[in-house]
């Protein structure tokens, strides 16, 4: 199953999925608490998108997100301390405690944002994309999506604008189901989203979005030809939403078999499976993975609010630029 | 001075700002080779290549949001809406990306992006090509609005929003596009600072405040009620957001009387803000209640005949200035 990959690449994608999990266990957990303010939407089950799609991606490169973003943060590179700092509305998260869920950010690890409206990370990305192509940077952007948002216009009017300009960018939709609290075939009249690149020409695969090895793989073919000046790749992992569309959602839409089957969708036990890696190792990594985690959680739930001065900073960057 | 031509003033700013800063670059309808439906891009693609002049596809919610994710990742971009009715097909990025990423990611980016479109009436375009929207973004916090009425002010205003480091929209007027004017000689760098109104005549009796296609009309009215013997003062704000109160609010400490014309209806338009302001600010210095011409509550009609009824006129104008200052003589 690890293909081509080294081991030290597996490790990290595994890695990378036990963090996502444990990240989005205990935002849960939090939230049923009632420690976490607002509302927020879980990625668990897709951990193998984040991990497999991001770990193709180098120093440099830019990723837009979702409303379903911590696990793309994360795994871009995110710091998960200042990512909880901002779900607990912090003032040392990453954006000071204003943002939330939904807007976590690290611009310099190059994730320009998880957003709250749905099919903006596709204009979004497709702008960083046109911004490298540009100024001639060898750098890429990978905008993650949701089957949902793929009837959007603006996903059809960003793949267009890609196709034409042939910008470095890989469109990478998640489809895990459900968009909000209606399946797949409410939104998508086709079988594979990826079918939709035959319009813009350029191609479009579909992969398991269990099998992190998949989407890594695909990826970085992906990012290859992006870099190579070959234009855009739409790649469709095929995933499972454990969670409901938000923290609380009844899902009344699954049935009562789906909801106790649905989680033998596991990237992270399927690794476990076929890996050729020892299940020790694998068993340690997950530990250390988990502490930090929860190590982070807890540094971040000890945090100050954000003063009231701070209610109306950055709302405009206040000096003109300097000359160029 | 030399004299241009409002469209010709606005086609300098770009050159100027892009000969200037390679990070500006120029996206929209028609903007490259063919040079716009007004000429108002003429040349720049020739001068700067299709790579930073870049026509797109009829998809602006799509191209608008590629420009913010271009301003967040270095570059400064420069946006054409053709019509500003239009605006509301990329409301979305505008006021829920371009205004709030700042705010929302704690301060890491700046949006520097300036967004500009053909506003206005008169020149019956019907009820989809005539709109003036400048409340709809003077709204939004995270947003500048600016409207220059002269090519000297189409130059020093969108030079002034292409340096600024946040999301500008630049409403320009379709019906001033063809005006000639003096602009500073070439070489000279004219900056106008955003929120920084400019005074077209001086008077004494009242205070007109007129926005874009409006501020030579008003100019018309004062001088007309100049020869009846009252003297007029016309300020344009020249920016909607940030509003110049202020400069508004001193010459209504002089004038005593207010008066606001814009082409916006006057539901909620921004002359209402204007007379909320001064209620709440400088009450007492009002010798009438103010008042504002604007539009009827109704969509611009295409019918000549009717246009000219729907628009603010010179005479409307003077007919308010002067009722008012006859009224508290």
């Amino acid at each position: 199953m690890t293909g081509d990959l080294n081991m030290e690449t597996a490790e990290r994608l595994f890695r990378l999925m036990c963090e996502i999990r444990t990240f989005e266990i205990v935002a849960s957990e939090r939230y049923r608490n009632g420690d976490l303010p607002g509302f927020i939407h879980l990625s668990l089950g897709q951990e193998a998108c984040a991990a497999g799609a991001c770990a193709a991606l180098e120093e440099g490169d830019y990723i837009t997100s979702t409303h379903r973003g911590h696990g793309h943060c994360l795994a871009k590179g995110a710091e998960p301390k200042l990512m909880f700092a901002e779900l607990f509305a912090k003032a040392q998260g990453y954006g000071k405690g204003r943002g939330g869920s939904m807007h976590i950010a690290d611009v310099q690890a190059g994730v320009l944002g998880a957003n709250g409206i749905v099919g903006q990370s596709l204009g979004l990305g497709i702008g960083a994309a046109l911004s490298m192509q540009i100024q001639n940077k060898p750098n890429v952007a990978l905008a993650f999506f949701g089957e949902g948002a793929s009837g959007a216009g603006i996903a059809h009017e960003a793949m267009n604008m890609a196709a034409i300009w042939k910008l470095p960018i890989v469109f990478f939709c998640e489809a895990n189901r459900y968009a909000e609290l209606s399946p797949y075939e409410v939104h998508v009249s086709l079988e594979n989203v990826s079918r939709r690149a035959e319009a813009y020409g350029f191609p479009g695969v579909t992969v398991d979005g269990e099998d992190v090895f998949a989407v890594y793989e695909a990826t970085r073919d992906a990012v290859a030809r992006a870099r190579n000046g070959q234009g855009p790749t739409l790649i469709e992992a095929k995933a499972y939403r454990w969670h409901g569309h938000y923290e609380g959602d009844p899902q009344n839409y699954k049935t009562e078999d789906e909801r106790k089957n649905g989680r033998l969708f596991d990237p992270i036990e399927r690794f476990r499976r076929e890996s050729t890696i020892d299940a020790d190792r694998l068993e340690a990594i997950r530990t250390e993975a988990e502490t930090k985690i929860r190590d982070a959680a807890e540094w971040a739930a000890g945090l100050q609010s954000p003063p009231a001065s701070t209610l109306t900073e950055d709302v405009y960057a206040e000096a003109e630029h300097a000359a160029a | 001075m030399p004299q241009l031509k409002y469209y010709q003033a606005f086609n300098r700013a770009l050159r100027e700002e892009m000969a200037r800063d390679e990070r500006v670059i120029l996206m929209g309808e028609d903007v490259g080779a063919s040079g716009g439906i007004f000429a108002q891009t003429r040349g720049l693609h020739a001068a700067f290549g299709g790579s930073r002049v870049r026509d797109t596809p009829i998809a602006e919610n799509g191209f608008m949001s590629a420009a913010v994710g271009a301003a967040m990742t270095g570059l400064r971009p420069v946006v054409e809406i053709g019509f500003e009715d239009f605006l509301t097909a990329c409301m979305d990025p505008l006021v829920n990306q371009a205004a709030k990423l700042r705010y929302m990611l704690g301060g890491q980016v700046s949006i520097p992006l300036l967004v500009y479109t053909f506003g206005s009436g008169g020149v019956n375009a019907g009820p989809q090509h005539s709109q003036s929207f400048a409340a709809w973004f003077a709204h939004v916090p995270g947003l500048k609005v600016v409207m220059p009425s002269s090519p000297a002010d189409a130059l020093g205003l969108v030079k002034a929003g292409i340096r600024d480091d946040n999301p500008v929209i630049c409403l320009l007027s379709k019906k001033l596009i063809g005006t000639t004017g003096e602009v500073p000689e070439d070489g000279v760098d004219h900056v106008i600072p955003l929120g920084q109104a400019g005074i077209v005549r001086e008077g004494t009796d009242a205070t007109i405040v007129a926005f874009g296609t409006m501020v030579p009309v008003a100019a018309k009215a004062a001088a007309a009620l100049a020869q009846d013997g009252i003297s007029a003062e016309v300020i344009d704000p020249r920016s909607v957001s940030p509003l110049d109160f202020p400069a508004i609010r001193k010459s209504v400490e002089k004038t005593g009387r207010l008066i606001v014309v814009h082409e916006a209806h006057g539901q909620f338009g921004p002359g209402a803000e204007i007379l909320a302001r001064m209620s709440e600010e400088a009450f007492g210095v009002l010798k009438a209640a103010p008042r504002r011409v604007t539009p009827p509550f109704a969509p611009s009609p295409f019918t000549p005949s009717l246009e000219k009824l729907y628009l603010p006129s010179a005479e409307r104008i003077a007919d308010a200035v002067s009722s008012m200052v006859k009224e508290t003589a």
